[in-house]
């Protein structure tokens, strides 16, 4: 493998950002009730996170290391306003549904920590890469999320009709609360379960030891 | 080497540099994508009234849709048209929000728990040639979580309901959320707002199903009584005494 691919492969199973380092959750809960939204909130993220991470690189030997996380901040932040402008110009509908969460991935983990954690240290072009990566990690476990979320709460998908809804003449019961935040949790521990099944490596080592039973 | 690059004039510089070209890249994006940004928001409107209206867009053609409605200014306190703003660009969210521009309401007026409300509001009228054929009023109220923000059509008799929309609330979904149900919305075309030479409304939600055939109840939403409270207030009081009750009733005596 090589090395671009493996910068740009291994986020998505062997070291995603969300299932194995537990980052950026608080947006997979809010905007995975619907399919289309969360397609449109990983294409920003993804690029945010890619020009964020290139930038940074481009200029990583000029930024005085007492101010740098205001520098990372400064381009995170410039380039998630001017995505949320153009979803804003050209998405009206979903950057609607979106509101605040598109300004919030200024405050993602995944953004800051990979700028911090690789995008200092190594050239653009990989930076690049590594910031595809990590957007496309992100992506895999939102849809995920927002297909499970979507087809049991709404019985649909992308807005189509999959399990006809009782409401609407059909026989499927939709399940309320998997349109509410908290039902992404279950969904996310269920995907990092599904993962950690098949990579055995990435179950941490338990930290406590259950007592015996009372005699 | 790293001394030169972390002294304070260079830290100095690189952060006014950087400064300057993010924010040059900003206002940018935002002057730029900005006439795009306001048709959308003004498109949107659109398709909302029309949506309530009933009106059909042929081929998606927005505007030809709209063509056939007016927009008119009412002021408030008086029923009656005014021109004191300019009806296609007056805001009555901005104006509710400004003491000058806005009336604030008593504990026992404010049925629909607004507050404040605008002096005018913008009203569509659907005029053919019998004179008016469909108006269109906006409403809002507070329902469980949120201000719903909607439209509420009427016929030419100014009584009978067209349709009743609402663009933007943030309800349960699955619960209140059903206020944007289809089947749900298709339950108000035909209703009356007031009874018989009443001009205190009698439309609302009731609890269950309304009896088939009656003319001012309807169903409302399963396990969502305070929404549907909201939904009979806000109703309510757009369209009673401090709402378009004295407005309509001009309207209809041709003194508007």
């Amino acid at each position: 493998m090589s090395k671009t691919r493996e910068i740009l492969l291994s986020p998505i199973f062997t070291n995603n950002p969300i299932a194995l380092q537990i980052l950026g959750v608080c947006s997979a809960l809010a905007v995975t009730s619907s399919l289309n939204v969360t397609i449109v909130m990983c294409i920003a993220l993804t690029v945010v996170t890619a020009f964020s991470n290139f930038f940074i690189a481009l200029i990583r030997n000029q930024v005085p290391s007492s101010i740098r996380i205001i520098v990372q901040m400064i381009i995170i932040a410039s380039l998630v306003i001017v995505v949320d402008q153009v979803l804003k110009a050209y998405a009206y509908e979903v950057s609607k549904q979106l509101s605040v969460f598109v300004g919030l991935i200024i405050t993602n983990c995944i953004v800051m920590g990979r700028a911090e954690a690789f995008a200092m240290q190594n050239p653009p072009i990989p930076s690049f890469f590594d910031g595809i990566g990590n957007g496309l990690g992100y992506s895999v476990v939102l849809l995920f999320v927002a297909t499970v979320r979507e087809l049991t709460g709404s019985g649909s998908l992308f807005g189509f009709e999959i399990l006809p809804l009782v409401t609407n003449g059909g026989w499927y019961y939709s399940n309320g609360l998997m349109l509410l935040p908290p039902s992404a949790f279950f969904v996310i521990g269920g995907f990092i379960w599904l993962l950690r099944n098949s990579k055995i490596d990435q179950v941490e080592p338990v930290e406590y030891k259950l007592a015996s039973h009372t005699k | 080497m790293s001394n030169s690059k972390d002294s304070v004039s260079r830290t100095v510089l690189v952060a006014l540099v950087l400064c300057v070209v993010c924010s040059v890249i900003v206002s940018a994006a935002a002057v730029g994508l900005r006439d795009k940004q306001v048709a959308n928001a003004l498109n949107e409107k659109k398709m909302n009234i029309l949506a309530a209206a009933g009106i059909e867009m042929v081929d998606g053609d927005l505007e030809a849709a709209f063509a056939t409605i007016t927009p008119k200014l009412v002021d408030m306190r008086t029923g009656q048209f005014s021109t004191d703003h300019d009806a296609a660009t007056y805001d009555m969210r901005k104006a509710a929000k400004d003491p000058a521009q806005a009336r604030a309401l008593t504990g026992d007026q404010d049925i629909a728990s607004i507050r404040k409300q605008s002096l005018y509001s913008t009203v569509y009228l659907v005029e053919g040639e019998q004179g008016i054929e469909r108006i269109i009023l906006p409403v809002h109220g507070y329902g469980l979580w949120s201000t719903l923000y909607g439209f509420i059509a009427l016929e030419g008799d100014l009584n009978t309901v067209v349709g009743l929309g609402f663009y933007e609330h943030a309800e349960t979904p699955g619960l209140g959320g059903e206020v944007d149900n289809p089947k749900w919305k298709a339950l108000w075309p035909g209703k009356k707002v007031y009874a018989q030479g009443s001009n205190v409304p009698a439309i609302g939600l009731i609890k269950g199903n309304a009896p088939a055939g009656d003319l001012h109840k309807i169903d409302g939403l399963a396990g969502a009584t305070l929404t549907s409270n909201g939904v009979t207030n806000l109703v309510k009081f757009w369209l009673g005494e401090n709402g378009f009750a004295p407005f309509l009733t001009k309207l209809k005596a041709g003194e508007a």
